[in-house]
């Protein structure tokens, strides 16, 4: 298997490993802010890659992905709160957002295109709405405290550090295993044409819904891991409807349907508009706006697809054209 | 529980639900493009509305034509220059677009005019017959909305313009062999589509206090309304604005407003899945 692997993408294993070594060094590198910074990267890594099975695949426009995290999230809380250890309301939080994609799928993905994403987006607003007003269980419009982890600050964003990348990592795992196997290949087909996939003895209904199941899992065990990261969790900040939107833009600003795009969207994503964020205080979701555009007109196939190799031939053939 | 105050509110609100979705649902139907800078044109126009208000002294009835205007031309120049470039890209793409360009938009909106909350105060009394009380300023934004709405309606289905229109919605493929050009269509319905946002921003701007965060307010409402009546046609946005205003209203006596709005999307989803073209809309019919 390995000396069939194409270089490009024993290039890009090797990257990936050096970027895992070099984010859990990131306590010795950098200061709390990094820290910071880096886990929230894991995340957003995590959902990216995780919207990338539905999304980019079998290229479904799933808004839920703000459903499944707020999901978590509040699953994870409301089982740490009630007296599950940490690890523990993780997994719970993990297994119950499976359950729930699992059985939203069957009924949801019978939809296509712009139906789906309306679909979508109403669970993600039905979710919200009733975080707010279930009073008795999640505490309502006033949030819900979670227990802080004893052991002190340095302690706590270390534990979480390595939580988020550890999640990180297995979904790139998953998505590896997605990618080579017979279910990466089924959604490619629905992707392309989803009733000659049928046809063609594909199940496509079975497919769609592992795949938003997968698309599930990891960002529901990342909500809960965010949960007990800031220890306070309110339905507003967990149900972002911001947050569903910009999944997707980083995968398709790495270029969606591809194993590294969203690792590289997410990095560029995350880098930009950290940059914006800081210079440009008052206008950044402006800029975060134009910058969307931009993309949309520029990069169509995300940074992936961008012909690098023949914009560097263009450039030897110009070279080779003035110096003879 | 259920009184003739409470339905009667719900149709108030429908038929303003039904001017504030239409545009929505005309793009929609007739582009296939999921347009999210509708909820910040409506704001927009409010915001124009109280600008023609509180430096002109204008009433916001009489500005209506022009703000309405303005954004037919804003409309128009955005899909014939931007977006007209994307039509072919899958539905996330333009998803993505038209995000990225409210984003901008919003922004906008909160640099010019803060996120203080505003209203156009008119104060016009209220009627009273028997146990029902109206409020007229609020009653003549309703009459006003579905005159609107009912104008589009003989629009479309009785001008040459209109009939191009439905004709691109119908069948693209048979109007281009018809010799409509796509692309004109395209530009001019995303036009009626901001103008109609723009009338309805005003009438709000009379009847609900607003900033720009009520955008995203009532683009949550156009998608439900536009889902629940059927897409890109007049009546489907009325019968889906009635049928939001009534459910809101009533449900919001019985349960409270914010479940209101819970029973509102479940609605949504259930028609979704039920009858996915919508409570006047045709089967295979799209």
């Amino acid at each position: 298997m390995m000396d069939r692997m194409p270089a490009r993408d024993r290039i890009g294993f090797i990257l990936v490993g050096l970027g895992a070594i070099a984010f859990a060094l990131t306590p010795w590198i950098g200061g709390n802010y990094l820290v910071r910074f880096t886990t929230s990267t894991c995340l957003f890594i995590t959902m990216a890659l995780s919207w990338n099975f539905i999304g980019g695949y079998a290229r479904y426009p799933s808004f839920a992905t703000a459903a499944f995290f707020g999901l978590g999230a509040y699953a994870g809380a409301i089982a740490q709160t009630r007296g599950l250890a940490m690890p523990g309301a993780w997994l719970f939080a993990a297994v119950f957002t499976a359950i729930f994609a699992a059985s939203l799928g069957s009924v949801i993905l019978r939809l296509r295109g712009h139906y789906f994403a309306v679909g979508s987006f109403a669970i993600v607003e039905i979710l919200r709405l009733g975080a707010s007003s279930w009073h008795g269980l999640t505490g309502g419009g006033s949030g819900l405290n979670v227990p802080i982890l004893p052991g002190g600050p340095d302690f706590a964003s270390r534990v979480f550090l390595y939580s988020m990348l550890a999640l990180a990592l297995v979904t790139f795992a998953a998505a590896i295993w997605v990618d080579r196997s017979s279910l990466g290949f089924g959604l490619r087909c629905i992707r392309q044409n989803e009733s000659a996939a049928s046809m063609l003895g594909i199940d496509v209904d079975r497919l769609k819904i592992i795949a938003f199941v997968f698309s599930a899992t990891f960002v529901g065990a990342g909500g809960a891991i965010y949960a007990s990261w800031v220890s306070y969790i309110d339905p507003t900040d967990s149900f972002q409807i911001l947050l569903t939107i910009k999944v997707p833009v980083m995968v398709l600003l790495g270029g969606a349907g591809t194993l590294f795009g969203p690792l590289i969207g997410v990095l560029a994503f995350q880098v930009l508009e950290e940059r914006i964020w800081s210079s440009f205080l008052e206008i950044h979701s402006g800029v975060l706006g134009l910058v969307i555009v931009v993309l949309v007109f520029c990069l169509p196939g995300g940074l992936l697809a961008v012909p690098y190799r023949d914009m560097f031939g263009r450039l030897s053939f110009l070279r080779r054209e003035t110096v003879p | 529980m259920i009184d003739l105050q409470v339905i009667l509110n719900g149709v108030v609100l429908g038929g303003l639900y039904a001017c504030v979705a239409v545009g929505f649902s005309l793009v929609w139907g007739v582009l296939n493009v999921i347009n999210l800078l509708h909820g910040s044109l409506i704001v927009l126009g409010a915001y124009l509305a109280y600008l023609a208000f509180t430096a002109l002294g204008l009433h916001p009835f009489l500005s209506l034509p022009l703000v309405a205007t303005l954004l037919l031309a804003f409309g128009y120049l955005l899909q014939r220059h931007v977006l007209n470039h994307v039509m072919t890209e899958p539905v996330l793409v333009t998803l993505v677009l038209t995000f990225g360009l409210d984003l901008l938009l919003y922004n906008a909106l909160v640099l010019g005019f803060t996120a203080t909350p505003r209203r156009i105060v008119l104060d016009l009394g209220r009627i009273e017959i028997a146990d029902v009380v109206l409020p007229v300023d609020r009653l003549a934004a309703m009459l006003l909305a579905l005159a609107l709405t009912g104008l589009l309606y003989c629009l479309l289905r009785g001008s040459r313009l209109g009939r191009a229109i439905v004709a691109v919605r119908m069948d693209r493929d048979a109007a281009i062999l018809m010799g409509i050009r796509p692309r004109d269509v395209y530009a001019v319905t995303f036009g009626i589509g901001a103008l109609m946002a723009g009338a309805a921003g005003c009438l709000i701007a009379v009847v609900f206090p607003f900033s720009p965060g009520l955008a995203e307010t009532l683009l949550g409402k156009s998608f439900v309304v536009c889902v629940l009546g059927g897409l890109g046609t007049v009546p489907g946005a009325l019968a889906g604005g009635l049928a939001l205003g009534l459910i809101e209203s009533v449900f919001g006596v019985w349960l409270g407003p914010q479940n209101a709005s819970i029973i509102a999307f479940a609605v949504l989803l259930l028609v979704l899945l039920v009858r996915p073209a919508g409570l006047v809309g045709r089967a295979g019919f799209e």
